[in-house]
């Protein structure tokens, strides 16, 4: 096991390198388009499940299964509307921007010491900068929608992203420290006796804060506050560049999940004892547990108010992600 | 009046913050998720309601006198009353009685809006409430029921139900 591991699955059941290259892309692609839509439908049911509700119950027969497909069709019939004072070519464009970074991101995801598509040397830095793209597109999207309130959203999560791109990075970093290495496989081995959620239990949680302040969900969703400014950057869209972004939304959960198990909750090793259930089904089970937290989030707190959140994270997340790097750093020389 | 609202103001002064109602919060959802939801899903299975339930209002034709009581006190005007006068004959002889018939009575549930006045105002028992209340139709014309439809409904009125213990027994001026 350990002599192939680096080597992906693919690369030795197909030599053409361009083949190799294609079935990458469509292997991310398709799953991109599928977990998605797993975490989507589980918000339904378990959001109304929370708020004793039964959610989605018809679509497809049997408790509703079929009703985010369902939605996917109605989207794509819908009418796109562009609005007349709108810049055309940065509206079209910014759904792209929005989702591409979070389909980019999982090339470097690992299901197993042989299921990846990529195993890069600089990993993590690879997603931190990848998942902090998007946000490019949420300011396209903003600013060219000619929409007050888009405008606002898009500032507002702009503004959201500097404050929460600290922590969440600081955090990653001393990971990066006690691992001694970028690459996402590289963090997972060396979980291999304990998961790191052990070892920076705080950082954990600082991470797990900053994902979700990141991703925009609820109780960090500001920049789309329905309340407030109606549904933010993503007010003017419709039909399917809509669909992308909220696609890029629950991509994102997908993501950021499978970041924080690879990073604290040692990825796809499964615990003591039990490594009869094979490698890549520990990992969906823990990005499935942790997509699950952050749905319990949305369906337990009311949203935060903008200046609580700067300051929850200038005063609060950042001196204690930067105090955490300091021990690690302490730790690491003195041992 | 002063000193009072300051105290009212120390002793709701909450303590320092502990995080320990962020992880209560999360017990209320869990409790919730892992309960039995309490929707019911409507068409396939008929809300539970009580005996007494105010869906839509039945006419017993036999006891209406036509006295255009409800009609008049309707708020909406919404009730139509046609009727005649009919002379009787009596087989025994003496003087001829005359008795309204009623012709037509008809609630434009378009209009309608079930303040149950009419049923309050009536003094024959003549109209009811029923609890049924699946009477949707695509036309909004055809929400004018005619008195046969309002007598089939009052067969969907319920019994009252059973008085409670030690309850002084109803019944008006007989009882």
């Amino acid at each position: 096991m350990i002599a192939q591991a680096g080597v992906s699955v693919i690369e030795r059941w197909i030599s053409n390198y361009w083949l190799v290259i294609v079935a990458k892309a469509a292997v991310v692609l398709v799953f991109f388009l599928v977990a998605p839509l797993l975490v989507g439908y589980m918000e339904h049911k378990v959001l109304a499940h929370m708020q004793a509700r039964l959610g989605p119950m018809y679509a497809g027969r049997f408790h509703g299964w079929a009703q985010l497909v369902a939605d996917g069709v109605k989207f794509v019939q819908k009418e796109d509307v562009i609005p007349a004072a709108a810049d055309p070519w940065v509206f079209s464009l910014a759904p792209g921007v929005v989702m591409i970074p979070y389909i980019v991101l999982f090339v470097v995801v690992p299901f197993s010491d042989q299921i990846f598509a990529l195993n890069l040397d600089v990993g993590i830095f690879f997603v931190l900068a990848m998942s902090s793209v998007s946000v490019i597109g949420v300011l396209m999207a903003g600013w060219s929608s000619a929409n007050k309130f888009s405008l606002m959203g898009a500032l507002r999560s702009a503004g959201q992203l500097m404050a929460y791109e600290l922590p969440l990075v600081l955090a990653a970093a001393s990971v990066v420290m006690q691992a001694g290495t970028l690459s996402m496989i590289g963090i997972v081995e060396a979980q291999e006796r304990y998961w790191f959620a052990l070892s920076q239990p705080i950082g954990f949680l600082i991470f797990l804060v900053a994902a979700v302040a990141e991703l925009s969900r609820p109780p960090f969703d500001m920049p789309i506050a329905d309340s407030e400014i109606i549904f933010g950057h993503i007010t003017e869209y419709t039909g399917l560049k809509f669909a992308f972004m909220l696609l890029a939304e629950y991509g994102g959960i997908v993501a950021f999940s499978a970041i924080a198990s690879v990073l604290y909750l040692g990825g796809y090793q499964a615990p003591p004892l039990l490594s009869a259930i094979p490698a890549p089904i520990w990992m969906a089970a823990k990005v499935g547990a942790l997509s699950f937290f952050i749905i319990w989030l949305r369906a337990t707190y009311p949203r935060l108010r903008e200046d609580q959140l700067q300051r929850f994270s200038w005063l609060l997340l950042i001196p204690l992600a930067l105090a955490q790097v300091l021990v690690v750093g302490i730790v690491k020389v003195a041992v | 009046m002063a000193s009072e609202e300051r105290d009212i103001v120390e002793t709701e002064r909450p303590g320092p913050p502990t995080g320990l109602g962020l992880v209560k919060g999360l017990g209320v959802t869990m409790k919730h998720l892992l309960r039995r939801s309490v929707t019911q899903q409507y068409p396939e299975v008929k809300p539970n309601l009580p005996p007494r339930s105010r869906g839509v209002i039945a006419l017993k034709q036999e006891n209406c006198t036509v006295c255009y009581k409800c009609a008049r006190e309707c708020p909406d005007w919404c009730i139509y009353i046609d009727a005649h006068k009919e002379t009787h004959e009596p087989a025994s002889g003496g003087r001829a009685r005359s008795v309204k018939v009623l012709d037509r009575f008809a609630i434009d549930y378009a209009l309608c809006m079930y303040c149950g006045i009419c049923v309050e105002v009536c003094p024959f028992d003549a109209l009811f409430w029923s609890p049924e209340f699946e009477y949707a139709v695509h036309d909004i014309q055809e929400l004018t029921h005619e008195k046969e439809k309002l007598e089939e409904w009052t067969y969907t009125v319920l019994p009252p139900p059973e008085l409670e213990e030690g309850a002084e027994p109803t019944g008006g001026e007989e009882g």
